[in-house]
């Protein structure tokens, strides 16, 4: 994975609450076997009309927001349902960092997965950053991972809490999967364990 | 040693390792894979040359896009579904799983196939790259959905890295009233906690009202803890689970069936165990319930009318004014005068035998109006053969139901089931999500006895009324 260090772009604002995974990318386009690709229906429903066309009106069409890598978006971001193909298609648009209130628990995790920073801020901070992302094309926003701090186009300066291990994960662009194996000796002596205390298992 | 909650008890017997800053190794009991959301997962083993390391651990099973019509013998036309069919079929036999194809009579929704088989077993640690997978949680399971990541990680090491949540406690006392279900208690929860009011939280659902419900009633309610925003729900294990799960086929069986017991009797909340949140709700008070809006928690008794957005505070006034002008629907409009022209009973919320039962129940002898579209889609088919067996398929026949094969089908559209855009359909589902069951379509959830109502007047109805 690739590492993940600091972030200055344009950000954009979803104001909407309970933004779901349908929304983010709708059932039609989960049936790749693929994981690239999918930044072309990002959002699929809100940005493009019917009968095809971008809605002109929704955020990401707008020429400011064309290149937006910040999402700065309403409580609750991400519910619904398991897909990592709604994180998949927010990589491949372009954007590295979700900014909300709170995020759903699978969501959440999905980001991390894919080099992507979900962030929770307080309401307090949520509203100045919300401000400053409707400012559009000329004014970016910096995201610093290592010392964990958004700073505004004002140059307001606002803390986020991150798991360390997550960050670690993060900056250096490591695999889980590799990091879970090199402990394989604590799994083998559970299953020991296990298949003697429950051997129905 | 200090109290307990039935999560804890389940968490601390699946910690592999824990790392200093809590982050630990999770064990999995039981890994159930579908064809959407483990492609990438298979390939990902391939490019790093990994197995899985407990395949007779992992069962997969097609469900979410699956046509439902009798002439799926003939093969799936869309050629994207049956190429994500194709590569689950290839990836269960190269890394040897166990496997339940299109053709086999077993085949369903695999969170109806993993208990109805005996996967699915008190006291486990289950996940899936489904968020429904919530649903075991009414065994006693610590249950939860997963992404395609996660699904690898589980595949290659039989593990999932995790922090443990908090607990949330959501009791349900007393006795529901006549027409009142399992669905009804669920939608009601959420439409109490909010679609994020569980985020962070197990949930534990207990109390006389959960304790009466059958094991299918109980799959129905934790179904839905991840439209709360749970990791996970949960209900201890009672007579009721052990009944359900004795002599299933992958039960423990004999010396080990009795040593399972043992344990499984040890699975509840210790008195005085903590709790970080408690949401308490009056069985006799939760009526039959629908959703008017896009999101589950936008929940009302039948007997209500449409909300005014003004009425919300914060960003649910926006939200709200959105959801109704999708819906269709105008602020103090009743409820009970939304006119529905779809009606779909299925999904892994309510596909399960004791549904079909409840909705025959309301139909028997009757009709459904002129021009419904209703559909009957069982969650697998076992459910179908048995809802064949007792004539129930004969009365959603007779009725006017189109009788299905299993499959996820309308609850999220993926096979050829879906709505048009400006329809309108009364589901069984878990999510009326914009979209969600077509493009443009529109959603009220509700209980199946509910649906059936609707599908005889053509309007939501109050069950109550035909009972």
């Amino acid at each position: 994975m690739e590492k993940f260090d600091k972030v200055h772009g344009v950000a954009a604002p979803m104001p909407l609450i309970n933004i779901d995974t349908d929304m983010i990318i709708p059932k039609v386009h989960l049936k790749t076997i693929k994981r690239s690709g999918l930044g072309v229906v990002l959002f699929d429903e809100m940005r493009y009309h019917d009968h095809g066309g971008e809605n002109e009106e929704f955020v990401l069409n707008k020429p400011a927001y064309r290149n937006t890598e910040i999402l700065v978006a309403g409580d609750n971001f991400g519910c619904g349902s398991s897909r990592e193909h709604a994180p998949w298609a927010i990589k491949d648009f372009g954007i590295k960092v979700v900014i909300s209130t709170s995020f759903a628990d699978i969501f959440f995790n999905n980001c991390f997965k894919n080099g992507i920073l979900p962030i929770v801020v307080e309401e307090e901070h949520h509203a100045i950053l919300m401000e400053d992302a409707h400012k559009g094309e000329n004014a970016r926003m910096t995201v610093h991972l290592e010392d964990q701090q958004i700073t505004t186009s004002d140059g307001v300066v606002i803390a986020f809490d991150i798991d360390p291990h997550r960050k670690h994960c993060l900056l250096n662009g490591l695999d889980d999967i590799g990091l879970t194996m090199e402990k394989d000796h604590h799994i083998d002596k559970f299953e020991d364990h296990a298949s003697q205390a429950r051997p129905w298992v | 040693m200090s109290p307990k909650t039935l999560y804890d008890k389940i968490w601390d017997a699946h910690v592999a390792h824990e790392a200093d800053d809590g982050t630990c190794l999770l064990y999995i009991d039981r890994h159930l894979v579908h064809e959407v959301t483990s492609p990438q997962a298979f390939e990902g083993l391939r490019m790093a040359g990994r197995k899985v390391r407990a395949p007779e651990k992992t069962i997969a099973v097609p469900d979410h896009n699956v046509p439902t019509t009798a002439d799926r013998v003939n093969g799936i036309e869309n050629p994207e579904s049956r190429i994500q069919v194709e590569a689950l079929d290839k990836n269960a036999k190269d890394f040897g799983i166990h496997y339940y194809p299109v053709h086999d009579v077993r085949q369903g929704i695999v969170h109806i196939v993993g208990p109805e088989q005996g996967w699915t077993l008190p006291g486990m640690t289950v996940v899936c790259g489904d968020s429904h997978t919530a649903t075991h949680g009414a065994f006693g399971a610590l249950a939860h959905g997963i992404g395609t990541s996660e699904v690898e990680h589980v595949l290659a090491t039989q593990t999932l890295i995790q922090k443990k949540s908090k607990n949330m406690k959501v009791e349900i006392t007393g006795k529901l009233q006549p027409g009142v279900t399992a669905k009804d208690i669920t939608l009601a929860v959420i439409g109490e906690t909010g679609t994020a009011g569980g985020t962070g939280y197990v949930i534990e659902y207990c109390g006389e009202a959960i304790r009466d419900l059958s094991m299918e009633g109980r799959m129905t309610v934790c179904n839905m803890a991840i439209e709360g925003g749970a990791r996970a729900g949960l209900i201890a294990p009672d007579e009721t689970t052990f009944e359900y799960v004795k002599g299933r086929p992958h039960a423990p069986k004999g010396a080990q069936w009795e040593a399972a017991l043992d344990w499984w009797k040890t699975l509840y909340t210790d008195d005085d165990a903590h709790f970080d949140k408690v949401i308490t709700l009056r069985g006799e008070d939760i009526a039959p319930v629908v959703t008017w809006g896009t999101s589950p928690e936008d929940v009302l008794p039948i007997t209500a009318t449409v909300p005014n957005p003004e009425d919300f505070e914060g960003g649910k006034v926006d939200a709200a004014r959105r959801s109704i002008e999708y819906m269709g629907l105008e602020a103090g409009q009743k409820l009970s005068d939304v006119e529905i022209d779809t009606v779909f009973i299925g999904s892994c919320t309510n596909g399960r035998i004791e549904d079909l039962r409840a909705a025959a129940e309301i139909l028997k002898g009757k009709k459904i109006k002129d021009g419904m579209r209703a559909m009957v889609v069982p969650g697998s088919g076992l459910v179908r053969a048995q809802a064949e067996e007792e004539g129930l398929a004969e009365i959603f026949k007779e009725a006017g139901f189109e009788w299905r094969l299993a499959g996820c089908s309308m609850c999220l559209a993926m096979n050829p089931d879906q709505l048009q855009p400006g329809e309108r359909c009364a589901a069984t589902s878990n999510r009326n999500f914009e979209g969600r069951q077509g493009r443009g379509g529109r959603t009220h959830l509700l209980s199946p006895a509910m649906a059936a109502a609707a599908a005889i007047t053509g309007r939501l109805t109050d069950v109550r009324e035909l009972m």
